[in-house]
């Protein structure tokens, strides 16, 4: 009895002495702090994000690390809650220490997380939508996707290329369809666009026909844009067919996916929106300078989790290869040094578009890196 | 204009014809336990996910409805054999929590096995949609509106020409007595919910290609429901039918007419109006208190 106790106990010795050995030959890894929306209603952002995330870091650590040294991914699931979020950025900063957080799935959960961020001063970059995150600049807060506003930009110019001047405005009364309205009227403004109609819907409507029925009734208008998220523009778009209005169709990127051609079907033909070229890999320029990240990302991805890739995965990827290039180009994972070095990345070409950051431009993209696509023949189309 | 008007209220009786087949649920099962059943909503659910379930793999339309509705009628029994009759000497409101405990339940499930995305159903018949007067009709509102109608008359027949219906009413009467002249009323529990189910189901299987389904249908569409059963007058057949036309017509005619923001404000001011004024509803039974 005693005999085995003792020969376990040296075994563990052993053991705990040889992990001692390895981990000081190792260089000490660098902590990528992440907190998602990994389940729960937000997960369909959250969950593509994660697998994004615990690939990429696997891949870099196969082909040596970072500096030389592994990366350490930390993740959470905040489940959509803006204050687990915040519980959990927490968590990352003072106990687990990460280098850099790259998370935030939901515009609810960064911005619990930002002031945390700002007071302990570590770089961070969120994978959510809305202006507010960047705009003021936060000095440590940084962001991968498009903000709606540049969607609303893409759309109305494309519209005025079209000749469209005067155009009727449907969007949902949820966070992201009711942000959206606000920068639409306002993009409209400058850009010299009227908006005649402008009626809402709330997400659990089954019937946007009455809604429509106002637009289509309205004098003048000469187009028609749907800002939602969702089934509802799904809805939408099968009511405007069904009440046969011919105006140009636009919907926004909240359903740039095939999930909403699968929903809206044949009534979907013929409209545009905005999208990140991932939608459309191979329709491509050759001399497109995404061509080459986008079809890489989109086949490493499918290969790896054999499911279909998703816009909201490549903020993912986009936040991650920011966030290397960023600690390589410090030497370092020094924050005031790594923080430095993500505002002057340049002409980093990632999936969603070219990032050119600056002190005053935490986001780096411009509204061209939309791309605006038509449905055709029940598949997406690259227009511009 | 004429045109204008008429396609509100054709978007509005079909989502008003939506909400009776709902209403008609929660009636029916109030009726028989004064319990207001607010899984309700679930089995409308049951009936759009499991039809499109079975039609992708490979079942046609018609069968994949039938074992769709039986399937809901099936969880309507165990709904009431496992959650609500272990609790029979409860009062009537733990019993209201028992059943938002199986919504709950239910629809955790049903997130489980269909995932969270929503599901197209095609439409019964053409998709091309009819034109009167200006307005357009989507053909699908036809079968909702013509299903509907073939459920109220059963359902009327059902309750005064057959005996178990009469058992039904019997026992939501007086259940001491009904169970003095032999009628078994926990069996009598169990066929409510049975049928209640299965009226849910089939709503939720006519209004699917128009709504969409997903796991999560059946919350607001529930609610909605219940709303225009407290309108009618909890309790009656024709309060149901009532109160859900004309819930979904006002919220049509609000959303065109004055501003979609406030379409759902007017729908619920519009409960506030009717119960102020006639606390039974439209059609409710007039109460006398026994001393």
């Amino acid at each position: 009895m005693l005999k085995t106790m003792l020969r376990r106990a040296g075994k563990f010795a052993a053991i705990a002495a040889a992990g001692l050995v390895m981990s000081a030959q190792a260089a000490e890894p660098i902590k990528i702090g992440s907190f998602l929306s990994v389940t729960g209603p937000a997960s369909f952002l959250g969950d593509p994000e994660l697998k994004t995330l615990e690939m990429y870091v696997e891949k870099i650590n196969e082909s040596g690390g970072v500096l030389g040294r592994p990366l350490e991914l930390i993740h959470y699931d905040d489940v959509g809650n803006a204050s687990s979020a915040r519980n959990f950025a927490s968590r990352l900063i003072r106990s687990d220490r990460v280098d850099i957080i790259v998370g935030g799935s939901t515009t609810g959960a960064t911005m619990a997380a930002v002031p945390l961020v700002e007071q302990a001063k570590i770089p961070f970059i969120s994978l959510a939508g809305a202006v507010v995150i960047t705009t003021p600049v936060k000095e440590w807060v940084f962001k991968t996707p498009q903000s709606d506003r540049m969607a609303a930009e893409r759309i109305l110019s494309d519209m005025k290329e079209r000749g469209i001047t005067k155009i009727g405005l449907i969007s949902g009364t949820d966070g992201f369809g009711a942000s959206g309205r606000t920068q639409t009227l306002e993009v409209a403004k400058e850009l010299g666009v009227e908006i005649l109609a402008d009626v809402t819907y709330s997400g659990s409507d089954t019937d946007m026909t009455a809604q429509l029925t106002n637009i289509r009734n309205t004098q003048g208008v000469e187009g028609v844009l749907n800002f939602g998220f969702g089934q509802g523009p799904a809805i939408v778009t099968r009511n405007y067919a069904q009440l046969g209005i011919k105006l140009p169709f636009y919907q926004s990127h909240g359903v740039a996916s095939d999930g909403f051609l699968d929903l809206a079907g044949a009534s979907a033909e013929g409209l545009r929106l905005p999208a990140s070229p991932l939608l459309v890999p191979d329709s491509l320029p050759e001399d497109d300078p995404q061509k080459e990240v986008v079809q890489s990302y989109k086949a490493e991805y499918e290969a790896r989790w054999n499911a279909k890739v998703s816009t909201f995965g490549a903020y993912a990827y986009d936040g991650l290869m920011l966030a290397v290039k960023a600690i390589e180009a410090a030497g370092s994972t020094e924050p005031e040094a790594v923080r430095k070095a993500l505002e002057n990345i340049q002409g980093h070409v990632g999936v969603t578009g070219e990032f050119n950051m600056s002190p005053e431009d935490h986001n780096g993209l411009k509204a061209d890196s939309f791309r605006i696509l038509e449905v055709q023949n029940g598949a997406w189309k690259l227009i511009n | 204009m004429f045109s204008e008007f008429l396609q509100y209220l054709f978007t509005g009786i079909t989502i008003g014809a939506t909400y009776a087949l709902i209403a008609l649920g929660f009636t029916l099962i109030y009726n028989a336990s004064h319990v207001i059943n607010f899984a309700q909503g679930e089995f409308l659910m049951i009936g759009g996910m499991a039809t499109v379930s079975l039609m992708a793999m490979g079942v046609p339309m018609l069968l994949a409805i039938i074992l769709a509705v039986v399937l809901a009628g099936v969880l309507g029994i165990l709904l009431q054999r496992f959650a609500i009759a272990p609790a029979k000497q409860a009062d009537v409101v733990t019993l209201i929590i028992i059943t938002i405990g199986a919504s709950i339940f239910i629809r955790g499930l049903a997130q489980l096995v269909w995932g969270k995305e929503y599901h197209v159903m095609p439409n019964f018949s053409s998709d091309e949609p009819i034109r009167i007067f200006g307005a357009v009709l989507n053909s699908q509102s036809l079968w909702v509106l013509g299903i509907g109608a073939i459920l109220v008359v059963g359902l009327v027949l059902f309750f005064t020409r057959t005996l178990i219906g009469k058992a039904i009413l019997a026992t939501s009467m007086n259940k001491e007595a009904a169970r003095l002249v032999g009628i078994r009323t926990q069996l009598v529990l169990m066929l409510a919910f049975m049928v209640s189910a299965l009226l849910g189901s089939v709503a939720g299987v006519v209004v699917a290609p128009i709504t969409f389904t997903s796991y999560d249908i059946g919350i607001m569409l529930g609610l909605k429901g219940f709303v225009a059963a407290a309108i009618g007058g909890l309790g009656s057949g024709v309060g149901a039918v009532v109160g859900g036309l004309l819930l979904g017509v006002v919220e049509a005619m609000a959303a065109g007419y004055i501003s979609s923001d406030y379409k759902d404000a007017v729908a619920f001011s519009m409960i506030l109006v009717v119960l102020f004024f006639m606390p039974r509803g439209l059609f409710g039974a007039k109460v006398v208190e026994r001393v």
